[in-house]
């Protein structure tokens, strides 16, 4: 013990006998130490590591630890074995996938992934699946899938789980790799082949139909696996891989559904799974759960049917609190397709309900939620609302209150009890209460059903029950409940003819003065009394409220009695705003403003400007002034019709209803219909719905105790049995007749799912669809005046036009009789074709020809007139060789202009060499592939075939015979790529075939790697285009990467650096502000949009590509790291 | 599937391990810890080892004086997420043997080590246990070749 204590820090470790105050101190005292310890130089790696695990200790204790986070990743970085895994532990429990610190990371894991100790991969690997965030994997994507071919088991477990990572992350990076995890399903080791279940649950789940092919064999390892063929280690407690079992009953449910061919391949091993869960054990039931979703989800077979709704009873009877959850949660999955399985259940739900666990009613309330109808919904609502006013979780209480506002509306037996049921739920909801439940019951309320008496009888009693309601003092109310109380007294006051409208505005006044009530609420109830001023003539309150309110604080009360003074004294004014009982009709306005014609043609005889759109003054601010908006490019053309259409809804008669200051309760009660249309609204109501008559539901009504003696009969048959009961027994009986009423076999059996009872309470009118037909035709007259957007200038399709490397054009002709004729060894056709390149803006292709012409050694490369430019990454794994010196290649001088990379050895014998060049011309990456015999004897019918993945395109074709090579000659040829995908880093294989004289043909394989930088190209565009261009783009990504210099340059600099190391154009800089524009060949266009404050250089990309920005702002980030 | 985080508490509501597999804020991690340390100290024994909390499923079982915790998403399986905190406590039980809460205060990295090897991202990695510590002992071993004089810093030299 006392060797394990002086690992550890026995003193921190006292705590728990330690009063709070004194641990503080302590570990206050601590961290400043280790603060200083990790921070002295001569702090030894052993010693760093100890430190970092009493910082792991600290944090988790709940201090802050930052300053130890650099050293976590240092020790990572630079130590060995022991220290490097806490480094990295520290690493993976210090920071989270948004950390900045994180990119320090990917050199060392890039550096552990290839390292020859198992160790540090698996460690590097397991950093990486739980650390890396999207725009990091590109980085180590090539090598953890190379690690899917590894010898040890253990690495391809752990590179199959970091690629499931990766896809979960970002799914279209690892898309290549789909044929290598058919592999890891393959693979002879279990523990690779369960970890390539993720991804395959994963595949599976997004495109059932692609993997169907897969069942058989799914099926087979689980008949493996269930017969015991795996080793004895992957039992659990003598059950055979259980978590494999599991994932395998998923995949199977995915691929069974709806799918009865599929589905008749599983039914064997079901039942076979079924029948061998026969020991108790918690893992067993664990698995049987799983078996009964899997059949009550795919193609039903009546005989596993039974057998799976017999193991779901074994769950429900059991004595063990976590199998009843269980079986309850099965039972609520299961009845979607068979509701009988409920009523052989009844006795035991009934006390589920009154369980102690909480956890358990829920889940027995969530399930008789599921089997509610016209019938039973009063006695499950109220247990669910007993639940509600029990319960003061957030969480429970909204989803609870929604579902018994859906049943509520749907099944609601009388008026009476909706509008009761109702207000218990805006009480117990309280302020948690989702805005779309007292807007759903609003709209119920006035856009009314078919019948207009029920209409106003359901009205009217709503009226009723909220004055007595109001007339109860010292009740608090929620600010809902309230809003909800003044809009239908506003509204449908008028209905109780024996009450005063006055009475019920000084009630209403007397609210309005409570401090109780919000802001919001005040609005509401404010222009609820407005509206009651229609009913009465008696305007005795009235200075009253306007002495409280005229002067009021608040401008949005001080608006409001405004208008009621203006509305009170002009009767016509008041009739045409707020006529009554209109709440569903639009108040017919002149959106156009044609009124105004008049005034706007005078104005402009006078010599007034003409009005401009809000970003047409944008656009021309950014065009003339050169500056740059704080806030880029946010707004889209298309929002701009909806934001006149909310200002143009005015009245004519000038008064602002709804101008900004008076917030949108004021316009909600100021008859505003599209108030109670508010977006995220609840559709419960299907179409046919609106349609059907109210008395049809009465007759289904009627015809309904038919089928109640059904099961009453039923219910009592099983009464008679257990005659003689208990009082308590006797009670319960009577609930579950209650509640089990309506769900006989003769009523629900589907096995399409729930089955909609028709007996609905509320039948919505389909004012609804007037309401939208009169916005659409406000849209239609906004979409009249807004700028017409067809006129907008799509630049992106001239830069796609103008792209196009496959237009025949005059320039590529000439090139081709250019190139035909280079094949003579002069200088003067190769300057001809310069000019014909230069002289042309079009982008040209060039025939990717094998000259058989001899290179003189010392070529015009090597006399040291041209730039070498490497790209950004060129840390290739390929070692550059210097060209020989007898027998370097030399770059065609047509090339030797543009910038071009060094030689490099890509492979090499005894008797050949082949050396590559990238010339990165505008149109394309050019690949020299040079071919050198270095024997002493000719090499024959030589043939360089280049084989392309996906995200390379070639122009013409990729293969390049040499029929002969002689002596010491260098042949060329060269190949034309563009990049189809965006991806960091590809690799272009391919092989090479020769003879020597007569001898066997011999083979080398080669492969070069490319990166997304060699096919990134400046954009060319003014600032103007870049705005037009910039708003047409709709992938974006955004970044701050931390740059550490304060000087005024710092943005120039850092501009002109990715310029330099990316081939960026920059379109303008002003002030802090600098934007940049560039292509991936062949014409994906990325624009980047740069600020620099206080040492951080925000990034914003967009592409109409989705990748591309999160490559390139990848390269970005190592570019400005360098800095 | 996921596992959104496990954490390991003492009877006294102390923390003694953390992992967490959805990027939260600290802020954040803190709150959902204190939270859920109070409302599962609070549970009495005989009740379901299941709860709700939030938009989550809390799966949560007591080894002596410690209790194991781990959330999952409302539609997963609740009682292979039991059995996965058994395995977890099995294999430290087998590592340490016999573990108490002080072989996971003094060796708590040892604990995280093991469940990196257990659960990687959330999931289930390796379900063998024989496989799980053959890891972890070989990594052990490498370290204590190079581990002769460990100790040499002692707790006297920091505090």
């Amino acid at each position: 013990m006392q060797q394990i204590q002086d690992q550890a820090p026995p003193s921190m470790v006292k705590d728990s006998r330690m009063v709070e105050a004194d641990e503080e101190k302590l570990i206050k005292k601590e961290l400043a130490a280790l603060k200083e310890q990790v921070s002295t130089p001569t702090t030894s790696l052993k010693q760093m590591r100890e430190c970092l695990v009493r910082l792991i200790y600290c944090e988790m204790l709940g201090y802050e630890a930052s300053f130890g986070y650099i050293h976590a990743i240092k020790l990572a970085q630079q130590g060995s074995l022991m220290e490097k895994r806490v480094g990295y532990l520290a690493v993976s429990l210090f920071l989270n996938e948004s950390h900045e610190l994180l990119l320090l990371l990917v050199n060392t894991v890039l550096k552990d992934l290839q390292s020859t100790n198992l160790l540090e991969v698996c460690m590097a690997l397991t950093v990486a699946s739980q650390l890396f965030p999207p725009d990091m994997i590109p980085a180590v994507l090539p090598l953890v899938e190379e690690k899917l071919q590894h010898s040890k088991e253990i690495i391809r477990r752990k590179a199959v789980l970091a690629l499931y990572k990766f896809y979960l992350l970002a799914p279209n990076q690892v898309q290549h790799i789909h044929d290598k995890f058919r592999k890891a399903l393959c693979d002879r080791d279990p523990g690779v082949m369960a970890a390539s279940l993720h991804i395959y649950l994963l595949l599976i789940k997004e495109n059932p139909g692609g993997y169907k092919d897969l069942t058989s064999s799914f099926v087979t390892i689980l008949k493996q696996v269930v017969g015991g063929k795996l080793a004895v280690d992957f039992n659990y407690h003598s059950v055979p891989a259980p978590w494999l079992q599991i994932q395998l009953l998923r995949i199977l449910r995915l691929l069974g559904k709806d799918d009865q061919i599929t589905s008749e391949l599983m039914y064997d091993i079901l039942d076979e799974s079924l029948r061998r869960a026969e020991i108790n054990h918690n893992i067993t039931y664990a698995i049987l759960f799983e078996c009964i979703q899997t059949v009550y989800t795919i193609h039903p077979k009546v005989d596993l049917l039974e057998k799976a709704a017999k193991c779901n009873g074994k769950f429900i009877l059991s004595p063990k609190n976590n199998l009843k959850y269980l079986g309850l949660k099965a039972l609520s999955y299961v009845i979607q397709q068979d509701m009988n399985l409920v009523l052989q259940h009844q006795m035991t739900i009934i006390e589920c309900l009154d369980h102690p666990d909480p956890i358990i009613k829920r889940e027995t309330l969530e399930l008789l939620y599921r089997i509610t109808n016209a019938q039973n919904v009063a006695v499950i609502v109220q247990k669910m609302l007993d639940y509600l006013r029990q319960s003061k979780d957030e969480y429970i209480t909204i989803s609870l209150v929604g579902k018994v506002a859906e049943l509520a509306e749907k099944y609601a037996p009388t008026n009476e009890w909706f509008i009761q049921t109702m207000n218990a739920v805006f009480s117990v909801g309280g302020d948690m209460i989702p805005a779309d439940i007292p807007n759903n019951f609003l709209r119920l309320l006035a856009e009314g059903f078919d019948d207009e008496v029920e209409d106003k009888q359901l009205r009217l009693y709503a009226v009723n029950s909220y004055l007595a309601l109001l007339e109860k003092n010292n009740i608090h109310y929620p600010q809902r409940f309230l809003q909800v109380m003044s809009w239908v007294l506003g509204e449908y006051s008028y209905l109780k003819t024996e009450a005063k409208a006055e009475d019920i505005i000084q009630s209403l006044h007397y609210l309005l003065g409570k401090c109780s009530a919000s802001l919001e609420t005040k609005a509401w109830i404010f222009s609820a009394i407005t509206k009651l001023f229609r009913l009465t003539l008696n305007v005795k309150v009235l200075p009253e409220v306007l002495q409280n309110y005229g002067n009021s604080m608040d401008s949005c009360l001080r608006q409001c009695s405004f208008e009621l003074k203006q509305l009170v004294e002009d009767k016509e004014i008041m009739n045409t705003v707020l006529p009554l009982d209109e709440s569903c009709n639009d108040i017919v306005v002149d959106a156009s403003l044609s009124f105004l014609d008049g005034f706007v043609a005078d104005a402009l005889g006078h010599g007034a400007a003409p009005y401009k759109p809000h970003h047409q003054r944008q656009e021309e601010r950014l065009s003339q002034e050169k500056v740059l908006n704080f806030e880029p490019y946010g707004l889209s053309f298309a929002t701009s019709p909806q934001i006149s259409s909310v200002t143009g809804r005015q009245s004519p008669t000038g008064l602002s209803f709804n101008s900004e200051i008076s917030c949108n309760s004021t316009e909600a009660g100021l008859k505003d219909s599209d108030s109670l249309k508010l977006d995220g609204v609840k559709k419960v109501w299907g179409k046919e719905g609106y349609l059907r008559k109210k008395k049809e539901s009465k007759e289904e009504t009627v015809a309904s105790p038919n089928s109640e003696s059904d099961v009453t009969a039923d219910f009592t048959s099983t009464a008679e049995k257990t005659a003689g009961l208990s009082a308590e027994e006797q009670e319960k009986k009577l609930l579950a007749s209650s509640l089990f009423v309506g769900l006989g076999s003769n009523n629900l059996v589907s096995l399409m799912g729930k089955n909609q009872s028709t007996t609905q309470k509320f039948r919505r009118k389909s004012k609804i669809v007037e309401g939208q037909n009169s916005y659409e035709r406000t849209m239609s007259t906004q979409k009249a005046i807004a700028p017409p957007l067809a006129q907008i200038p799509n630049l992106m399709d001239n830069v796609l036009e103008s792209c196009n490397p496959f237009q025949e054009s005059k320039a590529m002709l000439l090139r081709k009789t250019a190139s035909d004729s280079a094949e003579v060894p002069t200088e003067e056709p190769a300057q001809e074709s310069d000019e014909a390149w230069n002289s042309s803006n079009n982008l040209k292709t060039i025939r990717a020809v094998p000259s058989a012409s001899k290179e003189s050694i010392s070529g015009l490369f090597a006399d040291g007139n041209f730039d070498i430019v490497q790209p950004g990454n060129c840390n290739s794994a390929l070692v550059a060789h210097e060209p020989n010196s007898s027998l370097s290649p030399g770059l065609p001088v047509e090339f030797a202009e543009h910038s071009h990379s060094k030689f490099e050895l890509v492979c090499a014998n005894e008797n050949i060499a082949l050396f590559s060049c990238k010339v990165w011309k505008e149109d394309c990456l050019l690949i020299v592939l040079f071919f050198t015999n270095r024997s002493s004897i000719e090499v024959t019918n030589a043939t360089v075939n280049f084989a392309l993945t996906d995200e390379l395109q070639a122009c013409e074709s990729t293969d390049f015979p040499f029929p002969l090579v002689e002596s010491l000659a260098t042949v060329k040829c060269q190949l034309c790529l563009q990049m189809m995908k965006p991806c960091a880093r590809v690799l272009l294989t391919g092989h090479v075939t020769y003879h020597l004289e007569t001898s066997q043909q011999t083979q080398e394989e080669f492969a070069l790697a490319l990166f997304l930088t060699d096919f990134i190209r400046p954009l060319k565009l003014t600032t103007e285009e870049f705005g037009h261009l910039w708003l047409s783009l709709s992938n974006d990504v955004k970044q701050n990467l931390s740059f550490t210099s304060d000087s005024p340059e710092a943005l120039t600099v850092a501009l002109r650096t990715l310029q330099q190391e990316l081939k960026l154009h920059i379109v303008d800089i002003i002030g802090a502000e600098g934007i940049v524009a560039c292509q991936l060949l062949p014409s994906t266009s990325c624009l980047l949009h740069c600020r620099f404050h206080a040492g951080i250089l925000s990034v914003w990309l967009r592409s109409g590509c989705c990748v591309l920005p999160d490559c390139l702002l990848y390269e970005c980030q190592k570019v400005i790291q360098k800095l | 599937h996921l596992m959104q985080f496990m954490l390991l508490f003492s009877r006294q509501g102390k923390l003694r391990l953390q992992k967490w597999y959805v990027p939260l804020s600290d802020k954040e991690k803190k709150k959902i810890t204190r939270e859920l340390v109070q409302t599962v100290l609070a549970r009495k024994p005989k009740m379901c080892s299941f709860l709700e909390w939030r938009d989550l499923k809390i799966v949560y079982k007591r080894y002596a004086s410690l209790y194991f915790c781990c959330a999952i998403e409302d539609q997963d399986n609740e009682l292979i997420t039991l059995e996965i905190i058994h395995r977890y406590v099995e294999l430290l039980d087998k590592y340490f043997g016999s573990v108490c809460e002080l072989d996971i205060i003094f060796n708590f990295e040892k604990a995280y080590f093991i469940l990196d090897e257990f659960l990687l991202g959330g999931e289930v990695q390796e379900t063998s246990k024989k496989n799980v510590l053959k890891a972890i002992e070989q990594a052990d071993l490498l370290q204590e070749n190079q581990n002769e004089d460990w100790g040499s810093l002692s707790a006297d030299d920091i505090l």
